[in-house]
């Protein structure tokens, strides 16, 4: 078992396509291999765009949720 | 906060596989956009795939033609051209990728500010927001030779950071070496 801490948080909270995916790339950007990006997005198109920019970039996504009208994703830099 | 992963985190489940093991990887292509149009959607159809293809790391040139080089021109240039029909054609239709029309509901600029509201409303980004964001990705924005001459325009009127300007040849040369093209 590995713990590993949220190292950036991106509140996209609020805006629309594509701004939670530009947000995510900019704040991936300054993280380092392996550390941990938290999203949060009210999109409810954000589900299909961060799966496929996490296939397009390469970043996984470990974690995908939804916490009432908040969707939250945990990306990890590759 | 804390997450923890179990040591097969590794691939997770959340991304999609392939159908088939031993199916091949996606294979990433490069993208072509065309931007012909200067009606304010496609402008703003344009920008958003060129953001977005940004954002995702894909590699993007954006082939800026005919009308669509009035996008491109600097908000605050009025007047372009050199002999008096070119500074006709830009008195008639503004350049600036502020001041684009709607091809449908225009109404002397009410629909495009309706659009610019609701817009706001749904905190959607503008296609100068857009357009920058995409250039900071490094999209490049390559201007159309022979629509600069045609229009009279000089690479001053055009706004920072556009590549040289390149002609057919170059744009169908991308096509044939496998760059998607989108025609907006």
């Amino acid at each position: 078992m590995t713990t590993l801490e949220i190292a950036a948080r991106v509140d996209a909270k609020g805006l629309s396509c594509p701004m939670p995916i530009v947000k995510t790339a900019q704040a991936m950007k300054g993280l380092a291999s392996g550390q941990l990006l938290e999203v949060l997005a009210t999109d409810p198109g954000s589900t299909k765009d961060l799966e496929a920019w996490s296939k397009s970039t390469g970043n996984p996504l470990v974690e995908s949720s939804v916490e009432g009208a908040v969707f939250r994703f945990v990306l990890q830099k590759k | 906060m804390t997450l923890t992963l179990e040591p097969t985190a590794e691939a997770p489940a959340l991304v999609s596989q392939p159908a088939e093991a031993g199916a091949p990887e996606v294979q990433h292509h490069d993208i072509l956009l065309i931007n012909y149009s200067g009606e304010l959607e496609k402008v703003w159809a344009t920008m958003l795939l060129a953001s977005t293809a940004g954002a995702m790391g894909l590699q993007c040139k954006v082939f800026v033609t005919f009308w669509g080089l009035q996008n491109f021109v600097k908000d605050s240039r009025r007047i372009t051209g050199k002999n008096w029909m070119q500074k006709m054609m830009s008195f008639m239709q503004r350049p600036g990728i502020s001041h684009r029309k709607l091809s449908k509901m225009n109404f002397l600029g009410m629909g495009p500010w309706m659009m610019g509201q609701l817009a706001k409303q749904q905190k959607n980004a503008s296609p100068r927001e857009l357009l920058e964001i995409a250039q900071s990705m490094g999209v490049e924005f390559i201007p159309c030779q022979m629509t600069m001459d045609m229009f009279g325009l000089n690479p001053d009127d055009l706004i920072e950071g556009m590549a040289e300007p390149v002609g057919a040849a170059t744009v169908l040369g991308l096509m044939s070496e496998g760059w998607s093209p989108l025609f907006i």
